[in-house]
């Protein structure tokens, strides 16, 4: 194999990669954010007492979990003009992303919904405390801290589906990583040092995460 | 005068199958009523109706004088709404058999809990209440514990202080000591012995047949959706009437 | 909108298409089989390797799930033609996608496996059977009604990341779809369209599975 490594010319635009990493964190938070919320209100459409309500939230989930998020996006940044919206880039990926994120986290949610016992919810209902009120304090609370390992799957997982905003030319860490490659052809440098600062994202976010869990998750009395 | 608990007339279906058919029952002021019946008699299903956990088409029920679930209005009755609802059920205290403390609350938190948000209490004043109920119940030293960190009897007993602590009219218990281990169940009882004692207004479902008989002021044998015997407990437990009573004690420890 | 100039073009291009949604299949197909086959050997090396085994497992299921699956593909595409194996973008491609499928199903099956208690291997044991046939007849049939769930929703997510293969120029249906629109820019109708046939495949492979699941789920009739 005739191939002579050279980190020099990948590490030399350091600030670029950095920078790269950074936005596709920033996109997966914004995303997952508006998708966190989307997911939450279609959760609880799914337990609605309506049956439409309930048919559109499954309907939501299944359209959204089933399509290719490369799809969407290109959907929207380049179909949508074609109805007069025209959003530029980082908007159509974050548009895409958090309607996809919106499916993963309604399914994360509805199962942490289904875990909270209906005894718990009898109990407020006992001592007087109105629907609304029961969901805030008892509901939604133990909700997060039951779902908070499937949330940090899927949030890992949407992370590293921010990848794909370089297909339509944002300018995050794998297409600086695709523009670096066809500048210096530095093939297996900078492929290798884009995917470990992916590895080692993901791992920062798998470490918060499990701190968290620790303070948060309840035990089973 | 008023009793505290008035049922009249009380039905109820659950699809095709008639769960209550037809129970007229009361209980006044400081009066301890235990009801027992065998599986299926439709006595936690009572219950669970004093307070609206359960829904009923047909009958009437009222705490303290108020008409609870319904009101009749130019002779159509309806539903009342939600918020109604809640009022009323704050009227009534409950204690699960799987005591449903909130998990991710302290002892402390879960009784105040209602007191801040029901009752609007400010929070200073509802701790000063919920360690005074928590110090009743002998859970003064645990307040900052959570659910997990407690044994089924500690757990049932700030429970108890939940409910009561809101200041009920009545207090229901649901089976309270069912789910203990045998040697938690006696320090339940005390506790619920001695909150009789000092002249609160409860209904329990119960199998402890002994403490039913010791502390109730009144028994009454549900069977098969309807009262079938009720009166002063030693009358009931020493010379019960109908056979299907006589059978039942027969088959409980006693 | 103009339906009926889109239809035309549907049918104008359904060589393409029809081109196009094979290449998907194939290549999601091979990803799956081989990714699974691969996928249960990591797997059990995870789980009941010894150290010189589970830690080249872990290591490669960390730092593969670690990866996008996009970065994985342009890695196998580009460093695959550095270092002189001269795979076409379709193999690179597949090769991406099956090694990207491993990691899952490894993770997957340990998960599964894990969940097994002790306590079967050790009656297995008591019985007399090998590791061999402890696996094969207690653990393996076990673990896999509980993966099955699982395993169909990364059997779509592979189907999904085949899209990714468009990037690196495999003319599967994503990358036929964008060249037909490049020709008669219905960019919104024919994105609508290959999102309708991606659902679709996902859609019946969802379907099947629960089937299959279902099937599964029926208690085997006992000769009292």
């Amino acid at each position: 194999m005739n191939y002579h490594f050279n980190f020099a010319p990948i590490l030399d635009q350091w600030p670029l990669l950095l920078s790269g990493i950074g936005l596709g964190l920033l996109l997966a938070l914004v995303s997952i954010a508006i998708g966190s919320v989307l997911g939450l209100v279609v959760a609880f459409a799914s337990r609605a007492p309506n049956r439409w309500l309930r048919s559109l939230a499954f309907t939501w989930i299944s359209i959204l979990r089933n399509l290719p998020i490369l799809v969407i996006v290109l959907f929207l940044f380049f179909g949508m003009p074609q109805l007069g919206l025209s959003l530029d880039k980082i908007t159509s990926f974050i548009v895409a992303l958090s309607l996809y994120a919106s499916a993963y986290m309604a399914e994360v949610f509805r199962g942490g919904l289904l875990s909270v016992p209906q005894g718990l919810i009898e109990a407020g209902q006992a001592i007087g405390l109105t629907s609304f009120r029961i969901k805030r304090y008892i509901v939604l609370p133990i909700m997060f801290r039951n779902a908070l390992p499937a949330f940090g799957n899927n949030f890992i997982s949407l992370f590293k589906d921010t990848s794909l905003a370089a297909t339509i030319a944002v300018p995050e860490l794998t297409f600086y990583a695709r523009k670096i490659n066809s500048e210096t052809f530095r093939v297996i440098e900078v492929w290798l040092i884009a995917s470990l600062l992916y590895i080692v994202c993901c791992y920062a976010i798998t470490l918060v995460l499990r701190a968290m869990e620790k303070r948060l998750v309840l035990e089973k009395t | 005068m008023t009793p505290i608990v008035d049922v009249r007339d009380l039905h109820k279906r659950f699809g095709e199958l008639e769960v209550l058919k037809g129970i007229d029952f009361t209980v006044t002021e400081g009066e301890v009523v235990s009801i027992i019946g065998a599986s299926g008699s439709g006595k936690t299903t009572l219950l669970r109706c004093l307070n609206l956990l359960e829904e009923f088409h047909q009958g009437d029920v009222l705490i303290g004088g108020e008409a609870i679930g319904y009101r009749v209005q130019r002779g159509q009755r309806t539903r009342v709404g939600e918020r109604e609802v809640a009022r009323q059920r704050a009227m009534t205290g409950m204690v699960f058999q799987s005591f449903n403390l909130f998990p991710h609350m302290s002892a402390l938190d879960n009784v105040t809990l209602g007191l801040t948000k029901v009752r609007g209490m400010p929070r200073s004043k509802a701790i000063e209440l919920g360690d005074h109920w928590l110090e009743r119940v002998g859970m003064l030293e645990r307040r900052d514990y959570r659910p997990s960190q407690l044994s089924g009897g500690q757990q049932q007993r700030v429970a108890i202080a939940r409910a009561i602590a809101m200041n009920p009219k009545v207090m229901l218990f649901d089976e309270a000591t069912s789910a203990l281990d045998p040697e938690r169940v006696g320090e339940v009882l005390e506790t619920i012995r001695s909150l009789a004692q000092e002249g609160m207004t409860m209904v329990l479902v119960t199998h402890e047949m002994r403490f039913a008989r010791d502390v109730s002021d009144k028994v009454v044998f549900m069977e098969d959706g309807m009262i079938a015997e009720q009166g002063l407990p030693e009358k009931l437990f020493m010379h019960p009437e109908s056979p299907r009573l006589q059978a039942f004690l027969k088959t409980s420890s006693f | 909108m103009d339906w009926s100039y889109f239809f035309s073009e549907v049918i104008a291009n359904r060589g393409a298409l029809l081109h196009g949604t094979a290449i998907t299949f194939t290549v999601s197909l091979i990803a799956i089989l081989a990714g699974t086959v691969l996928g249960i050997v990591i797997g059990i090396a995870v789980t009941y390797g010894n150290k010189p085994l589970r830690w080249p497992a872990r290591l490669y299921i960390d730092i593969i799930r670690g990866t996008p699956v996009l970065v994985l593909v342009l890695t196998t595409f580009y460093v695959s033609s550095a270092v002189g194996l001269n795979f076409t973008a379709f193999q690179a491609g597949a090769l991406a996608l099956t090694l990207f499928c491993a990691s899952h199903v490894g993770e997957i099956l340990r998960g599964a496996l894990q969940s097994l208690s002790r306590g079967q291997i050790e009656a297995g044991r008591a019985i007399g059977l090998t590791f061999g046939g402890i696996f094969r007849y207690i653990l393996f049939p076990q673990a896999l009604r509980f993966a099955l769930p699982t395993w169909i929703t990364a059997a779509v997510e592979m189907v999904k990341a085949s899209t990714l293969l468009s990037v690196i120029g495999v003319a599967e249906l994503l990358l036929s779809t964008q060249q037909i629109i490049s020709n008669n820019f219905l960019n919104m109708q024919f994105y609508l369209l290959a999102g309708a046939i991606y659902f679709l495949i996902d859609f019946a492979i969802e379907q099947v599975g629960r089937s299959i699941g279902r099937r599964l789920e029926q208690p085997t009739r006992r000769m009292v």
